[in-house]
């Protein structure tokens, strides 16, 4: 997905041609010639396989290196669902390596990386449900194996690709909208697909919303994870072919996280999603205006009960009220909110779960961190970006002025020790290389704070579930002691006429009746607020979990990385100071 | 950048010494920099230390005070009495920088002036200078009126007729017609003033990368800084053991945004600057070619009238005209000048020869120096870095060892 070459500017142009440049450079020196022939080969591969990181660091996303991942050219055919960088594949793969005292291979694996981490089975798990494509992370999450219910066996992996545009079929004679549908393909073992299979859908975006939107109702206090945004503004700067393959992207970042969650991997509504041919069988999202002419039928029903109980079905009560037909409703829970915050009375169950209130502030203290650290992470990586562009620029300019050297001299005296300035100047452009190897790893490990981002809203939905029930509870509840007086008046009132008020009797019996509903529903309200709580209880503890192990294993890939290229750069510039020790001002002698 | 010059002991053209045993000796070095007046006024001085052996120098010591202006005048006597010869350079005069006299502003200008002043005491030739010896010892009054009378608007009388020489030289080509400048066309000197101009450029866009580079450091090391503090933040929300496996990696991030500084530092210090130096260098040799080729269109010129001057006195001898003295006065007078701008330019054409061989040593050795330097610091800093990293990660597998 080369979508820099929409060219974005001059400077884009220009960097990349200092790029081929710094390709197609002799530096065969020290014998590494044989490693650079691979990266050449490089570009066009390479890229396509690295969707994952590209999301998150928009500030790489106009520098798509082609120096970057050196992908399966380096890496031998069978271990090929890893398309890992090479760097981190052969640390597992090559124990024997001493530290490196010189440049034999371009690619060498960190020193330390096999004393301290031991290998990893590569056949297995790259594919780890919803990973992101073997990166340094998802290796070491194994390692720590944090879902239970992901064994070695288990797998889903889900791929978007393949935009298409598709004209919508229409009554009328202009003629329907296109909209863009995507190729959803599954692989996958699990029984409940009838796996081991592999499967493809198309689906548009529109389809991707119902999926969410049933989501959400069936599972209520789960941290569903977030879908992407269904709008964006049609900028001018934002290309069509942009825009689309940033959809692409988050599609597939969304579907790998839902079938990453144990609970929701296994639900109707994702298995229908990926599996059904043809139009998505689940219920459309309806838009408001035809809620409101459904709504006007089933008004009365709502809370009223009218007509017997039988109408509305009581499980209806306990789904938050949405708008149009639940318009009545929304009044009676939003006045119920508001005399919750301002009223004097307390309202009849009070969220007294200290330990939830704590437990709120706290997640929101956290995403706040989160939103911080992420944003100093983009900072570190365009810092690393820069310093290797300009240790490349360094290092050409060098070359340059050798070259010119060698070929201006007037006098034998310039050519004495030409080969100082172009060791320094080939060490530049290694270095240069490193920090852009170094850079697509950190973006990788790094990501994972943007990844917590999304499950931070998760967890928003899944409290804010939480606090709608019990709105709803508590808008009954307050309801009945009201319906109760209205009775006891109705029957005092009665008991004074002789031989009894018609009227009012129908009245009274009628007024029971929407007690009786009115308990039912509260009781399942109820039930339905104790279920949500239990929820968001294993939910938010589930996360925790895997939040402390992906972050732990973000910040041991991230060091890792750090150490294995610090170590190289060092290595090459040391060789440079060894071959230039004649110049060492501290040994000269006096 | 040390100034490895100050150690080199002196060959060559000196006088034999007071005693037989010791080698004769000059050392230079700009010290202590100190700030002097306010506002627009201000200005900073500095120690010069003078050590030798020299018997045309006082005594084995001398320390004068010296400020910027003085290094001007000392290096513009030097270029007009030295042709030919490369005159170091000097620091930029920076109208800018110096109200704010930043420290680093201050030392890397008196890192530069002792480079200088050495160079200037190391040249078998430049060495010898009078102008040289004001400069570092006279008292500071003298030095205050020396520099007055140059840079007033009383210019010595040799100047004006160089300027009315220049003046008549032009109308003279405009009335003979010519219209191409009078340049030499040696292949070899082609070949070096075109040398010349392109070193220049490479060697600008060599410093342009250098000085980014410096840059680049200082906004890794602050941006680890930053990192570093989200991340304990962060930390300080999380549970155990995440929260301090954060706590940890920002600290190390904070370190290393400090070692980071300070490799930047240096790589500005012994890096950039020598690029930059050299850079002036050039710049200097190219006035010394612009001074060539004054030297060489006067000698082309004054051939030339000396030839049209003996041609008409051979005339009016032949002719036994009484302005035969007159001419034959003006002939001798033309000729001796002649004579005199041809001895000048074959001078500077001599000089340069040997300065350019003297110039390419010289940058061969300190710019290997500098690259030597640059490795060395990218090393070390690489080392230290890695070194840092590594250490956090038994903190970070005893962490995540702990049943979370």
């Amino acid at each position: 997905m080369m979508g820099s070459e929409n060219a974005d500017g001059f400077e884009e142009t220009n960097l990349n041609a200092q790029r081929d440049v710094m390709e197609n450079l002799d530096l065969g020196v020290d014998g590494d010639a044989g490693g650079d022939n691979p990266l050449k080969k490089s570009v066009v591969n390479g890229d396509t396989s690295n969707s994952g990181y590209r999301s998150a660091m928009s500030t790489l996303s106009n520098v798509r290196d082609p120096l970057s991942p050196p992908p399966t050219v380096m890496i031998p055919a069978d271990s090929d669902p890893l398309l890992a960088p090479p760097s981190s594949y052969e640390d597992f793969r090559s124990f024997g390596s001493k530290p490196i005292s010189s440049d034999n291979s371009y690619i060498e694996p960190p020193s330390y990386a096999d004393v301290i981490f031991s290998p990893f089975d590569e056949n297995s798990d790259s594919e780890i449900n919803g990973a992101e494509d073997s990166s340094l992370h998802s290796q070491f999450s194994d390692s720590l194996s944090r879902s239970p219910s992901s064994s070695s066996s288990d797998y889903i992996k889900i791929t978007v690709s393949n935009p298409q545009k598709e004209q919508e079929t229409s009554n009328s004679i202009v003629g329907g909208n296109t909209y863009i549908t995507y190729q959803i393909t599954t692989r996958t073992n699990l029984p409940e697909f009838d796996g081991p299979s592999d499967f493809s859908v198309r689906r548009r975006f529109r389809d991707v919303v119902t999926l969410a939107d049933r989501l959400a109702e069936s599972y209520r206090g789960f941290c569903i994870p977030p879908r992407p945004d269904k709008s964006v503004v049609e900028s001018q700067v934002m290309q069509k072919q942009e825009f689309v393959e940033q959809r692409r992207v988050a599609l597939e970042k969304y579907l790998r996280r839902l079938s990453a969650h144990p609970v929701i991997r296994n639900s109707d509504e994702l298995k229908v999603f990926l599996q059904k041919q043809g139009k998505l069988p689940l219920q459309m999202s309806t838009d408001v205006a035809s809620r409101m002419l459904d709504g006007a039928v089933k008004l009365p029903k709502q809370l009223f009960g009218e007509g017997g109980a039988s109408a509305v079905p009581v499980h209806e009560v306990v789904q938050p009220a949405k708008g149009g037909r639940d318009l009545l409703r929304l009044f009676k829970e939003l006045r119920q909110s508001v005399s919750n915050d301002w009223g004097g009375s307390k309202p009849p169950v009070v969220e007294e779960d200290r330990e939830f209130l704590e437990k709120k502030e706290k997640m929101h203290d956290l995403e706040q961190q989160i939103i911080n650290a992420s944003q100093q992470a983009e900072s570190l990586v365009k810092a690393q970006q820069d310093m290797g562009e300009t240790m490349g620029e360094l290092g050409l300019a060098f070359i340059k002025l050798t070259k010119f050297e060698n070929e201006e001299a007037t006098s034998n005296a310039q050519r004495i020790r030409p080969n100082d300035m172009k060791n320094l100047a080939t060490a530049a452009v290694k270095a240069s290389r490193f920090y852009r190897e170094l850079n697509s790893q950190t973006v990788k490990h790094l990501d994972t704070l943007h990844e917590y981002l999304g499950m931070m809203m998760a967890v928003q939905g899944a409290f804010a579930d939480r606090s709608s029930a019990l709105l709803t509870v508590q808008t009954l509840l307050s309801e009945l002691p009201s319906l109760q007086q209205r009775v006891e008046k109705l029957e005092a009132a009665s008991s004074k006429v002789f031989g009894g008020d018609k009227s009012r009797i129908r009245k009274i019996e009628e007024l029971k009746e929407t007690i009786k509903v009115t308990e039912d529903a509260k009781n399942v309200a109820i039930r339905e607020y104790e279920r949500i709580k239990e929820n968001n209880r294993s939910e938010v503890e589930r996360l925790e979990k895997e939040r402390r192990a992906d972050f732990m294993n973000m910040m041991k890939g991230f060091v890792v990385n750090q150490v294995g290229y610090a170590e190289k750069m060092g290595n090459v510039w040391a060789k440079v100071a060894e071959e230039s020790s004649q110049y060492d001002i501290e040994k000269q002698s006096s | 950048m040390e100034s490895t010059e100050q150690t080199r002991s002196i060959s060559g053209s000196m006088q034999s010494p007071r005693s037989p045993s010791s080698l004769p000796y000059l050392s230079v070095s700009v010290t202590d920099p100190v700030k002097l007046g306010n506002g627009v006024q201000a200005y900073i001085s500095y120690r010069v230390i003078t050590k030798t052996n020299l018997p045309e120098y006082q005594g084995p010591e001398k320390i004068v005070i010296r400020r910027y202006s003085d290094f001007v005048w000392l290096r513009d006597r030097l270029f007009e009495k030295y042709k030919g010869i490369f005159i170091p350079p000097l620091p930029e005069k920076s109208a800018v920088e110096k109200f704010r006299f930043s420290a680093e502003f201050i030392e890397m200008r008196r890192a530069a002036l002792d480079i200088f002043v050495n160079r200037i005491a190391l040249h078998p030739e430049v060495q010898q200078s009078e102008d040289l010896r004001t400069f570092l010892q006279a008292d500071e009054e003298t030095m205050d009126r020396f520099r007055f009378q140059e840079t007033g608007i009383f210019k010595k009388p040799a100047d004006l007729m160089q300027m009315f020489r220049d003046v008549q030289s032009k109308v003279s080509d405009a009335v003979l017609g010519k219209e191409k400048p009078v340049e030499e066309t040696t292949a070899a000197y082609e070949k070096l003033k075109h040398y010349i101009y392109e070193l220049e450029n490479h060697l600008a866009e060599a410093q342009k990368h250098a000085y980014r580079l410096v840059k680049r450091h200082r906004e890794l090391g602050q941006s680890l800084l930053d990192f570093g503090k989200a991340v304990k933040l962060l930390g300080a929300c999380e549970g155990e053991p995440t929260g301090k496996a954060f706590s940890d990696l920002g600290t190390k991030s904070e370190l290393l945004s400090i070692k980071l500084q300070k490799e930047a530092q240096q790589v500005l210090m012994n890096f950039e600057e020598p690029l930059k130096d050299y850079v002036r260098y050039v710049q200097s040799i190219k006035a010394t070619i612009a001074e060539r080729g004054t030297a060489f269109k006067q000698h082309c010129e004054l051939a030339e009238t000396t030839k049209l001057k003996e041609i008409n006195l051979d005339k009016l001898m032949l002719t036994r005209s009484d302005k035969v003295g007159e001419a034959e006065i003006e002939y001798r007078e033309i000729k001796a000048e002649s004579e005199v701008a041809t001895r000048r330019f074959e001078r500077i054409v001599t000089r340069m020869e040997e300065e350019i061989v003297r110039f390419q040593e010289q940058k061969t050795e300190e710019m290997g120096v500098a690259f030597h330097q640059f490795a060395k610091g990218q090393a070390r800093l690489a080392n230290s870095i890695a070194d840092a990293w590594r250490s956090l990660l038994p903190k970070l597998e005893a962490s995540s060892a702990v049943q979370i």
